[in-house]
């Protein structure tokens, strides 16, 4: 969709950890919201649409986002949403309500918890309900099933998926939202690990972690206001691949390559030409995948948060890729920096966000 | 059915005349190791005590129960604790008069009602029991009626219900849900 109006993220707040305890999801999400909206001088009272994304299957409970309004502070009643998705793409829904014209800002969240559960049972849930849940196969070798398609197919080799779990776990130094970073792991260590699900190693695969991530945008004139260095959202699109694993080319992720270049066009910049690019990979073949797909330049920094491998939060490590990306232009002073989101097995679905400093 | 009705698909020959299948059994379950949250727990364990437990809003004092450990009005944490009384009043209530599957020892018709204890700023549920169901009314003052002290566990349950204390009924403009809307500069209209 063509922009017709300016709409920038103005302000950021991420948090994950390995597990929370003692912490619901609203006592989680209240500092989070408190610190991106404190951040720019903004209430709920001036926020003009609300949108959040998150699982009932990693709560346990029906309806459970509607628990989670309280830590907004959604009286008197708020105009609101929720996506039973990655926050990125509340994100989505809610720069559509800026295009349209109907706000000035928006507050977006979302949040899991996904440690009281079995994320791989829970994972197994999403894919087709006759023919392949009831055989409850576990992420982790649906994902290798994808893995050693791109091996066998010379694609990629093995150093080159060590290559990449080593650059997350080096880059997340530092990264008080990462939860498995290391100044010193060398590509012998992870070729060293005992696969888990051939040809998958640990280091191939994204750390659980339990967070939350709240981002606010505005439009215009407001977020100049808010901001001083807004992250201009310049090109936006989600775009989706066939449920079936089985009718798919799995060595490649379409609706990624899509999303790109329809956000690339409408932002009119070259993919190849960005300074860095926050990529949501649940493991290090999936970011094989997109770096080629993609079209990543070889001067493009990939992930310096440690992306996802690095603490991989469902429901809310694509918004936080878009959070990091856009810290970036805002507290950095990077230009031009892609964010990208994933939902569903193998790379299914993908959204991409374009945003520059100027 | 026609093979229009089927959308165009066409049954294979072996398919013809036999009994369709109609249902596709596929059990799904999920386990939680869940933790209710610190603040829950300090709630139940004080069940264990014949205590009950609210959450004070420092925004405006308002008690909120049971304590979520925010104050869902501003988006505010709260981490004060107050004792509160097991007495207070039935905001509103409902007469039921079918059995839940499955549960012994509640008769039909049962009350379910919304207990405001005396200081809390909201209702919370609970069964009101000692009385007719159909002497139950809004405003009527209530005490917890609480399982014998060897039959206690860290549970809501330990409350077997709520009965008549027989003080004058609190007045209808005054009963129920009064504090939820305080605070916002909107008080006129609870």
């Amino acid at each position: 969709m063509k922009p017709v109006r300016e709409v920038a993220v103005v302000s950021t707040a991420v948090h994950q950890v390995p597990a929370l305890t003692g912490t619901t999801e609203v006592q989680l999400m209240v500092p989070l919201l408190n610190a991106a909206r404190d951040a720019v001088g903004l209430t709920q009272a001036d926020i003009g649409f609300t949108c959040s994304g998150s699982s009932d299957f990693l709560a346990g409970q029906a309806f459970s986002f509607v628990q989670t309004l309280d830590a907004v502070g959604a009286f008197p009643p708020i105009s609101e949403s929720h996506v039973e998705m990655d926050g990125a793409f509340a994100l989505y829904e809610a720069w559509v309500k800026l295009q349209a014209g109907e706000v000035d800002t928006a507050l977006v969240f979302s949040y899991g918890k996904s440690s009281p559960g079995s994320l791989r049972d829970v994972l197994a849930l999403q894919l087709d309900p006759y023919f392949l849940a009831p055989l409850w196969p576990p992420a982790d070798a649906v994902a290798a099933i994808q893995a050693r398609l791109l091996l066998e197919a010379g694609k990629v080799s093995g150093e080159e998926l060590a290559e990449i779990a080593v650059r997350s776990q080096r880059n997340a130094v530092g990264n008080p939202n990462a939860v498995r970073s290391s100044p010193d792991v060398a590509v012998e260590d992870v070729m060293a690990e005992v696969p888990i699900a051939d040809p998958l190693r640990p280091s191939d695969l994204a750390v659980e972690s339990d967070g939350g991530c709240a981002i606010v945008l505005a439009a215009g004139d407001r977020a100049r206001q808010l901001c001083g260095r807004p992250a201009w959202i310049r090109g936006i699109d989600h775009r989706i691949d066939a449920h079936g694993l089985g009718t798919r080319d799995l060595s490649r992720a379409p609706s990624a390559e899509l999303a790109a270049s329809v956000a690339a066009a409408t932002a009119d910049l070259a993919i190849g030409s960005l300074d860095i690019a926050e990529l949501h990979s649940p493991t290090t073949s999936q970011e094989a995948i997109l770096i080629r797909g993609l079209g990543l330049g070889a001067s493009t920094e990939v992930n310096p948060s440690g992306g996802a491998l690095a603490a991989n939060t469902l429901m809310a490590a694509g918004l936080v890729r878009i959070a990091e990306a856009a810290r970036r232009i805002i507290d950095d002073g990077a230009d031009r920096a892609l964010a990208h989101a994933t939902s569903g097995p193998c790379l299914q679905q993908n959204l991409v966000c374009l945003m520059t400093g100027v | 059915m026609s093979e229009a009705a089927e959308g165009g698909v066409r049954l294979p020959e072996s398919l013809r005349g036999v009994e369709p299948v109609q249902s596709v059994r596929t059990p799904i379950r999920l386990e939680y190791d869940y933790r209710p949250s610190a603040s829950a727990e300090s709630y139940l364990r004080a069940y264990g005590e014949k205590r009950i437990i609210g959450h004070r809003s420092p925004v405006d004092g308002a008690v909120f129960i049971p304590p979520r450990g925010v104050d869902p009005r501003h988006g505010v944490a709260i981490s004060e604790e107050v004792d509160l009384p097991d007495t207070g009043h039935v905001g509103n209530f409902c007469v039921t008069h079918l059995p839940i599957p499955g549960r012994k020892g509640l008769e039909v018709p049962y009350v379910s009602a919304w207990i405001h204890l005396d200081g809390a700023a909201v209702g919370f549920l609970g069964l009101v029991s000692g009385c007719p169901s159909d002497e139950v009314r809004i405003g009527m003052r209530v005490r917890a009626v609480w399982k014998p002290d060897d039959e206690l566990g860290t549970t809501a349950e330990n409350i077997r219900h709520w009965e008549p204390t027989g003080e004058p009924d609190v007045p209808l403009e005054r009963a129920g849900n009064q504090s939820f809307h305080a605070g916002r500069g909107d008080e006129a209209g609870a």
